[in-house]
């Protein structure tokens, strides 16, 4: 059948990849970021994501190697 | 109180979707028979089960409603998780599954068929396949009516829209696709509730600063400064804590009895380990849900016990809308907190963790009413196997396709009779979640004492659904209003909160179940063999089990002791 990781990792890839970018664009919006205490949540939460996603990616790789 | 939300949140929730029908469509080439498309050809590997068992378990009603007695109870709900899921995982995996998994049924209904007879697996079958549409109903209301008041989507169109997704996945992929995507849910709602837990947590000043601003708020309420951020200590007597039951009742009612009945006999949530690869997998499966089950509380408890103190702090600005009946509304404490510290991006995330969480819940109910309608009322009642077995799978595949239709179109009925008699639909949730306790007795008696009859059984169950019945209608917690609540047939006793009543009537149909079945069993005949029980009844098995030369994560056993050990420093961090 098919491996899970592979859909699970392109998901949060591709949302990780959204959200830092959208995180990066509205860097400078200070004021969207106040009810996150200032801090821009966008990009460290897509950058968190993109890194789960590849790391999904390559274990559905590497086990299709060893088989 | 309404959230809005813009285009990048919608677009994520568009790329969930895709990929959550997507995994249906691709598995759908998968499933040539009824085998493939109702059992997920038992072929999962034990940790996408296990973490399919723990994502069933956490839909969109657990996640909010959750988060709610985080609020009101604190730390408390916290047994929820700990005492009431633990102990009864570790049984299920180490003495339980070896049976079910052993025995080839292929759902609970089944199993009780094998161990006892015809009319107990009715009994059983036609309950859970009502309970099953029912709940699924209910949480689909629930979640189109939040759509409506907090995003401004239109009722009916969240509500058939949800149903639709819901559907194309299980009927493209089957219990397969319900499963691949409860994997996927679950780090969903992991991933998007993390930021808001972080935020939360920061702004209330770490753990030390929430407990600081929770001791004047629990003193004003007429408890000990700790009572929110703490679980046992106050569990001396009823009144100390505001959850409004002692001790006794926390062990026994919630640990025991709803607990084990829970996790050990609800199909929905059973079938996730019947689905595994290898008996030792399906045996690790609950283990396996039991790691991340026993963290979920810091994702949704924590939160809720934030609100609590943000609510009492002016400064914040932090309000619950109020429900109909006039208090805060506990239900949306979540979206409440996504509003207050999400910006567009992560809070589309967090809203698409709400709709996974209500997803997952949903297919679990749709996969175990299509596996029970089919195996165990269509082809048991209405048309029984043809011994052909090519056909018989091809047949029974279309059942279950269309049983899958027909579950979805009857959750979005009794949906609407929720919407217009919300409380016929609570009181007849509340009498058939009495059903679990004294199947848990009977499914027990059965597994270890062979000597248990098929009659002692069915009437078992009968009598404890019945007790628990009276005992409901008997008695009614403090300040209720409608019968709902208890009551319809005198009021003999008064329970100071709802859930002590809940863990009453539970205890009592547990009590009695095992009473009567006892009792009946010395009373009448074994019909069954020991040659036809073996596999099905402990002292009856043969010990194959030899899992000395694996390492001590790969065994049941190794896994069960770490579970219980992280369970028991969690209760002793937090005591």
């Amino acid at each position: 059948m098919v491996d899970i990781r592979i859909p699970i990792g392109l998901m949060f890839s591709i949302i990780g990849v959204l959200i830092s970018v959208f995180g990066l664009a509205t860097m400078s919006n200070t004021e969207m970021y106040q009810k996150s205490l200032n801090i821009n949540v966008n990009l460290i939460m897509g950058v968190l994501m993109l890194i789960f996603g590849l790391i999904m990616l390559y274990m559905s790789q590497r086990k299709k190697k060893k088989a | 109180m309404k959230v809005d939300l813009s285009w990048i949140d919608y677009l994520i929730m568009m790329i969930y979707f895709i990929f959550v029908l997507g995994i249906g469509w691709f598995l759908r080439k998968f499933m040539k028979n009824a085998n493939a498309f109702l059992e997920a050809g038992r072929s999962m590997p034990a940790w996408v089960a296990g973490l399919a068992f723990i994502s069933t378990n956490l839909g969109a009603l657990e996640v909010m409603g959750m988060t709610g007695s985080g609020m009101k109870y604190g730390m408390l709900t916290t047994h929820f998780y700990w005492i009431g899921a633990i102990p009864a995982m570790i049984f299920l995996a180490v003495f339980m599954m070896p049976f079910y998994y052993g025995s080839k049924a292929r759902s609970v209904p089944e199993f009780l068929k094998l161990r006892y007879d015809e009319k107990t697996r009715g009994l059983n079958a036609i309950l859970f396949a009502v309970m099953t549409v029912l709940a699924s109903g209910i949480s689909m209301f629930a979640l189109a009516l939040l759509m409506e008041n907090v995003l401004g989507w239109n009722f009916n169109l969240s509500l058939w829209i949800s149903a639709l997704i819901v559907l194309g996945y299980t009927y493209l992929g089957g219990l397969s696709s319900a499963i691949y995507n409860e994997v996927l849910q679950f780090f969903i709602i992991v991933i998007g509730l993390l930021p808001l837990v972080f935020l939360a947590l920061k702004d209330v000043g770490g753990w030390v600063g929430l407990k600081a601003q929770l001791a004047p708020i629990a003193q004003a309420k007429g408890f000990a400064a700790d009572t929110f951020t703490t679980t046992w200590k106050y569990s001396g007597s009823a009144g100390a804590n505001p959850l409004g039951v002692e001790w006794f009742g926390i062990l026994f009612g919630l640990g025991f009895v709803l607990s084990f009945g829970y996790w050990c006999t609800n199909f929905l949530i059973v079938q996730r380990a019947f689905a595994a690869e290898s008996k030792a997998a399906a045996r690790k499966v609950p283990l396996i849900g039991a790691l991340p089950k026993m963290f979920i509380p810091f994702l949704i408890i924590v939160p809720g016990i934030i609100a609590l103190a943000l609510s009492n702090d002016p400064g914040k600005g932090f309000n619950l809308p109020l429900s109909s009946g006039g208090g805060p509304d506990y239900n949306l404490t979540i979206i409440m907190l996504l509003k207050q510290y999400l910006p567009a991006g992560v809070l589309g995330l967090g809203i698409t963790a709400l709709l996974a969480s209500f997803m997952s819940g949903m297919a679990g109910n749709v996969s175990a009413f299509n596996t029970v309608w089919t195996y165990d009322i269509y082809q048991s009642y209405i048309r029984p196997r043809t011994g052909n077995e090519e056909e018989d799978g091809k047949h029974y595949l279309k059942v279950g396709r269309i049983a899958t239709i027909f579950g979805i179109l009857l959750s979005i009925a009794s949906a609407y009779i929720a919407s217009k008699f919300g409380n016929i639909m609570d009181f007849l949730q509340t009498i058939f979640s009495l059903i679990n306790a004294p199947l848990f007795a009977v499914i027990f008696l059965g597994m270890f004492w062979k000597r248990t009859t098929g009659h002692a059984a069915f009437t078992g169950l009968l009598a404890g659904f019945i007790l628990a019945l009276i005992h409901h209608g008997l008695t009614v917690p403090a300040g209720a209003t409608t019968i709902i609540k208890g009551g319809w047939i005198a009021n003999l006793h008064t329970y100071p909160v709802e859930m002590a009543q809940n863990f009453w009537t539970a205890i009592i149909a547990f009590t009695v179940s095992t009473t009567v079945t006892v009792v009946l069993t010395f009373l009448t005949k074994q019909k069954k063999t020991d040659e036809e029980l073996k596999g099905l009844v402990y002292s009856l098995t043969p010990r194959e089990l030899n899992d000395s030369h694996l390492p001590w994560y790969e065994r049941p056993t190794g896994l069960a002791i770490l579970v219980g050990v992280i369970a028991i420093v969690l209760t002793i961090m937090f005591w």
